[in-house]
């Protein structure tokens, strides 16, 4: 499994930097947000939980853009068929895709994160930055978890792109709401608050339920 | 019967039977319509899911089928739910909806996931796959039911009345037993309500299934529209 895993993975990242399809639109994408939130809440600084608001919808935003792309070229290409023949546990490629997308959204925020402190965070970003990249990594996490299982739902289905915004959205409130809330005294003026160890727990234990129930069902989805 | 019945004495009891509440009046009265159908509603949903485990380990459709219909009727109630809800807010607080309340924030949510139910179902052609993946929507949603009550529930601050503390310790008797006979009531309704969804279903496919045999397997004979339902 971990072999498999591996591999996948790394067919994976090897594809993303050849083609580099997902990960520039999704940066551009983050930073055009941002030039619309300041225009649709007609502000020139945000703080607080607005910041911490607008930081956590761009990057769901930004990764139900990469959650489309996801499964496309597995689909479009005969993927799936080579790899339901080949000897190995099927659960393995909701690992490896999931990784893979976790992996993205990092790599997005190392840009998406400096370009809002740029353009639209008012109190300075090095004043919490260990804890919010903590906050970001557990929010990636359970998107990652929730943006394969979705993608893997709706691959098959005729208007790919519109079922996955209506499923993945609902199932992430938990995590936009956990994520926002744990942000929210990090951004704030006047010094960053306490990291709050409950919302951060919360969000935790969503990633894990959902990583378990994904990892349950998944294999049911790439029956032939 | 018997569902008709305990309705009824429900209804009774509600207008006749159960107090006044103090502070609103007999606008509290609608919480014995609503309260039930909320419940069964969130228990609904999560029969589907458990239906859906039962499709995916035995593949019979009937299992499928009452899955379908389960989160169907849910669906049904939900919206139920959200309009007496809606109405009780508007008259007791004095505005149709509220953010603030974790109760009414995490059943939009539930029921916004469950809406896509259809489009998904729809957008599957084959029949085998439509069931499988609805399998996975509704076992997977089914879980997550519980998960956003308890994170919504941590998010806000909470007017709405407890319903828990409510009937555990602050309903008087006369409303305590109003209330019982009103779950009761909304239950078996929804149980009757499957059971009826379910005859009306296969006896379509068998009325399908003769006028094909007549027409002497002419398949062209009046196509069904596309349904989301399953097949049998």
């Amino acid at each position: 499994m971990r072999s498999t895993v591996a591999t996948l993975l790394s067919k994976e990242l090897t594809l993303e930097w050849r083609t580099r399809e997902s990960v520039p639109a999704m940066v551009l994408f983050s930073i055009a947000t941002y030039v619309v939130f300041h225009f649709g809440l007609d502000r020139d600084r945000v703080e607080g939980d607005l910041a911490s608001g607008v930081l956590v919808v761009t990057l769901l935003f930004a990764a139900i853009l990469g959650v489309n792309r996801l499964f496309v070229a597995e689909h479009e290409q005969g993927g799936f068929d080579g790899f339901l023949l080949a000897p190995v546990d099927r659960t393995a490629m909701l690992v490896a895709k999931a990784v893979a997308l976790f992996v993205f959204l990092c790599i997005v925020e190392v840009v998406a994160l400096p370009a809002f402190a740029l353009l639209l965070l008012g109190p300075p970003l090095t004043q919490a930055l260990g804890p919010l990249v903590l906050v970001l990594l557990l929010a990636n996490a359970g998107i990652a978890v929730i943006g394969t299982l979705v993608a893997g739902l709706a691959i098959q289905t005729r208007a790919r792109d519109l079922i996955v915004p209506l499923l993945a959205l609902p199932l992430l409130v938990p995590v936009v709401l956990a994520a926002a809330r744990s942000a929210t005294p990090l951004l704030q003026d006047g010094g960053a608050g306490a990291l709050p160890g409950n919302w951060l727990a919360i969000l935790g234990i969503y990633d894990l339920l959902f990583a378990l129930i994904a990892f349950a069902v998944f294999d049911f989805l790439l029956e032939d | 019967m018997a569902t008709a019945l305990v309705l009824t004495a429900a209804f009774a009891m509600v207008f006749f039977y159960a107090p006044l509440d103090a502070d609103q009046g007999f606008v509290q009265k609608i919480f014995y319509v609503h309260v039930p159908m909320a419940i069964v509603a969130l228990v609904g949903f999560m029969a589907g899911g458990i239906c859906a485990v039962m499709y995916l380990r035995t593949r019979e459709t009937k299992w499928d089928m009452r899955s379908y219909v389960s989160i169907h009727l849910s669906v049904i109630l939900a919206v139920g739910v959200l309009i007496t809800g809606s109405i009780w807010a508007r008259a007791s607080w004095g505005q149709w909806w509220v953010w603030d309340e974790p109760m009414l924030v995490s059943f939009l949510i539930v029921f916004l996931l469950y809406a896509t139910y259809w489009p998904l179902r729809f957008s599957l052609e084959d029949r085998e796959k439509q069931a499988r993946y609805a399998s996975v929507f509704a076992i997977v949603a089914g879980a997550f039911v519980p998960l956003n009550f308890a994170a919504v529930r941590m998010a806000e601050a909470y007017i709405h009345p407890a319903t828990g503390a409510t009937v555990a310790g602050g309903l008087p008797p006369k409303m305590g037993l109003t209330f019982a006979v009103a779950m009761l009531g909304m239950g078996l309704l929804f149980l009757t309500l499957v059971k009826y969804e379910m005859a009306s279903k296969h006896a379509t496919f068998r009325l399908r299934a003769l006028r094909r045999r007549l027409a002497g397997d002419d398949d062209d004979l009046r196509l069904p529209a596309r349904s989301a339902a399953p097949q049998l």
